[in-house]
């Protein structure tokens, strides 16, 4: 079996693998409409949203294992971390659920990427920059399909609006974590490579207000519960994505794909 | 991805009728001018019934063949070894929806709906490739599907890039034109592992084709003194070659192939005939085949409770789009 | 027992495992007429040149019809230019050779079932 690589912590590197990571787990779990979709139409459109979603933790994994400067590839921070030194958000690594829950969950994590990369574009680190500056594009995609199909779902039928509202009240529980402040954003804020999630809050819930309130949802309250994805402490779900996701690299130690 | 012969799809109970109109004799004798001269057939010319329902029956059932496909191919995108195989993984199964998308389209130019189409499937009338009812156990049936499945689908459908109803001939090339990169990428992930992966590797990319070269080559269909409707097929210009040529064509070259990924075929009779310039191979277990034709393949009912799972769980996403459509078209002609 | 292909092993169709086949007929006729709208879609893949048409798709509305046909039709290079049509909304008439006309000069661009609507009294058709 392979065993774990050692992560270097440091603030640069982990403030990338948040975003990173959140792409990648997200990409996990929108794989996993592939085939499955209410549509083929839909099928097609989320496995472009993972495809899209695995290049932007590609290149950010990339970076981050360059500014952690031991030698560890995509491939090797991908597959070969111990689960504590995954920093996604909670919110990507829970279960897909019906498709009120994962439309509505790519609204959330699409319009917080898409404000994260338009900071980014002017990231003190050229790589990140460029980086952003392609992904930016993307991010608007994904945010105004998964924004569109919110307000089909929760202004459409009966039941449609009644999963929408069961996967809020689901959801809307990850939210804090992605706002909460720490030392690793402040780091990051303070060299200019990149803004504490804490400054996307008001434009967030204002773009998400204005997407729940076209689509005839209420925006629930906030929840006092705080997840901890971003630190390295994550659901009882992180477990199973790991153990699929890393099983050949762990299987196959020297392997070459 | 590929179209299975459509020999398999036996006799038509709708066939050519025995009484016809001077009428309709003429229309049926220009038709088969303009074939004859390689001219193309678009979706409002006259046409034989025959050949609609013909045609309609093979471009679905393709069409079907795509979207079952990505099933066994999306098993393995959440476990992909590396980001770069996940992502082009990722891209493969994305292409083939869209390949099957583009089929449905071309069908329902002929007088059928999508839901017609996929009523077919759900409810087992129409078929779809015998191969996607073989399991995917190993990462390597992944290259090996590439390589093989791939290699046998662009075998069959090259030919349908000159066939005579347009639409369809036009799908193909779309098609064609995206189908290359999918056989590519899956030999060069064999390749890659039987260059410089490890033994345990090897042994799974020989482990995975022992199991799929004789359902590849099954894939052509049956053999031609067993395929009775291919003649009209190749009358219309809608099949291109026979069964046997193709098959024949594609052993050919999968032994150059394998020689140099350093696999074995797993099939001791295949030997080159200097006289036929071809390689001689060993028999086909045609009971196999219909056998999973017919429904006991390993996963004949995964593939389709899938697809009909999806389909029904998805009823209330496509009923809430099409209200939210009808109320703001509601909205906008009141407004206007 | 399907009876459609004859010549071959019967069909796998009855009491196909885990979907609830017994009901499948009833839902394939209440869905029947609730079908997402068909679109054509033609692309302008380069600034100077027409828009070409390279397909079709179901949307339910417009805006759903643009994206798709972004999603499937330009996966491979940018279009400059997306337009999508209701299929049911084009008047088409082939310039082909009038003798092959089987049907009226002013028709629909082909001939999707859901193109012709009938009263519903024979609507089962």
């Amino acid at each position: 079996m392979q065993a774990s690589i050692e992560l270097d912590r440091r603030a640069d590197v982990q403030y990338l693998l948040r975003i990173g990571d959140t792409c990648l787990i997200l990409a996990q779990r929108l794989g996993e409409w592939c085939g499955h979709a209410p549509i083929l139409e839909e099928d097609i459109a989320m496995t472009n949203m993972a495809l899209d979603l695995v290049g932007q933790a590609r290149a950010l994994l990339t970076r981050a294992g360059q500014l952690e400067g031991r030698a560890h590839d995509e491939d090797q921070l991908a597959f070969l971390r111990d689960e504590r030194d995954y920093f996604n958000a909670t919110l990507v690594e829970l279960p897909r659920g019906d498709f009120a829950f994962s439309v509505l969950r790519n609204a959330m994590a699409a319009t917080l990427l898409k404000l994260l990369w338009e900071k980014l574009e002017a990231s003190s680190d050229a790589e990140v920059a460029a980086i952003a500056a392609k992904a930016i594009k993307e991010a608007r995609y994904h945010q105004q399909h998964a924004a569109d199909w919110v307000v089909r779902l929760g202004d459409g039928t009966g039941e449609s609006h009644a999963r929408m509202e069961a996967a809020l009240a689901q959801l809307w529980r990850y939210v804090p974590e992605l706002f909460a402040a720490d030392a690793v954003d402040e780091a990051a804020r303070a060299s200019g490579l990149g803004p504490a999630w804490s400054e996307l809050r008001e434009a967030w819930f204002a773009e998400m207000a204005s997407v729940l309130d076209e689509a005839t949802l209420a925006m629930p309250a906030e929840s006092a519960f705080m997840s901890t994805g971003k630190r390295g402490v994550h659901s009882e779900h992180m477990g199973y994505i790991l153990a699929e996701m890393q099983y050949l690299q762990r299987t196959y130690p020297g392997g070459v794909w | 991805m590929y179209t299975q012969a459509m020999d398999t799809m036996g006799k038509d109970k709708d066939g050519p009728k025995a009484v016809r109109s001077a009428e309709e004799l003429r229309l049926e004798e220009r038709f088969d001018e303009r074939i004859d001269a390689g001219g193309f057939i678009e979706a409002k010319d006259w046409m034989p019934e025959h050949y609609r329902k013909t045609l309609v029956r093979q471009i679905s059932q393709h069409a079907h063949s795509e979207i079952v496909g990505m099933l066994p191919e999306g098993n393995w995108i959440s476990r992909a070894p590396t980001l770069k195989r996940k992502a082009i993984l990722l891209a493969k199964v994305q292409d083939e929806g869209g390949h099957g998308l583009y089929l449905y389209a071309a069908a329902e130019t002929l007088g059928t709906s999508r839901d017609q189409m996929l009523d077919a499937l759900h409810g087992g009338k129409a078929k779809y490739s015998s191969i996607f009812n073989y399991p995917t156990l190993t990462w390597a049936d992944m290259g090996t599907i590439g390589w093989l499945v791939d290699g046998a689908a662009i075998m069959n459908q090259v030919p349908i890039c000159r066939c005579s109803y347009a639409p369809y001939a036009r799908a193909m090339i779309r098609i064609c034109r995206e189908e290359s990169f999918h056989q590519r990428q899956g030999y060069e992930a064999l390749l890659t592992m039987m260059q410089h992966g490890t033994e345990a590797q090897k042994a799974m990319v020989q482990d995975a084709v022992n199991r799929w070269w004789w359902p590849s080559i099954m894939m052509f269909g049956p053999p031609d003194d067993q395929s009775p409707n291919s003649a009209q097929s190749m009358r219309w210009g809608i099949k291109r070659f026979t069964n046997d040529e193709l098959r024949q064509k594609f052993i050919d070259a999968a032994v150059e192939q394998a020689k140099v990924l350093g696999v074995t075929l797993p099939d001791p009779d295949l030997k080159w005939n200097e006289e036929r310039q071809a390689h001689d191979h060993g028999a086909i277990d045609w009971a196999e085949f219909w056998r999973v034709i017919g429904g006991d393949g390993p996963c004949n009912r995964e593939r389709l409770g899938a697809r009909v799972k999806a389909w029904e769980d998805g009823a209330w996403v496509r009923e809430a789009a099409l209200a939210h459509a009808a109320k703001h078209e509601r909205a906008e002609r009141l407004a206007a | 027992m399907s009876s459609v292909e004859e010549g071959t092993l019967p069909s796998p169709g009855e009491g196909r495992a885990g979907a609830g086949s017994g009901t499948e007929a009833p839902k394939a006729a209440a869905a029947a007429g609730r079908e997402w709208p068909l679109w054509e879609v033609f692309v302008r893949s380069k600034a100077g040149l027409d828009h070409k048409h390279c397909g079709s798709l179901h949307a339910p509305d417009p805006k759903m019809a643009l994206q798709m046909a972004r999603d499937v039709y330009t996966r491979r290079q940018e279009g400059v230019s997306v337009w999508v049509v209701r299929s049911d909304q084009i008047v088409a008439s082939d310039p082909g050779d009038k003798d092959m006309y089987f049907d009226p000069a002013e028709d629909k661009v082909y001939r999707h079932p859901t193109f012709y609507e009938l009263p519903k009294s024979v609507d089962h058709m």
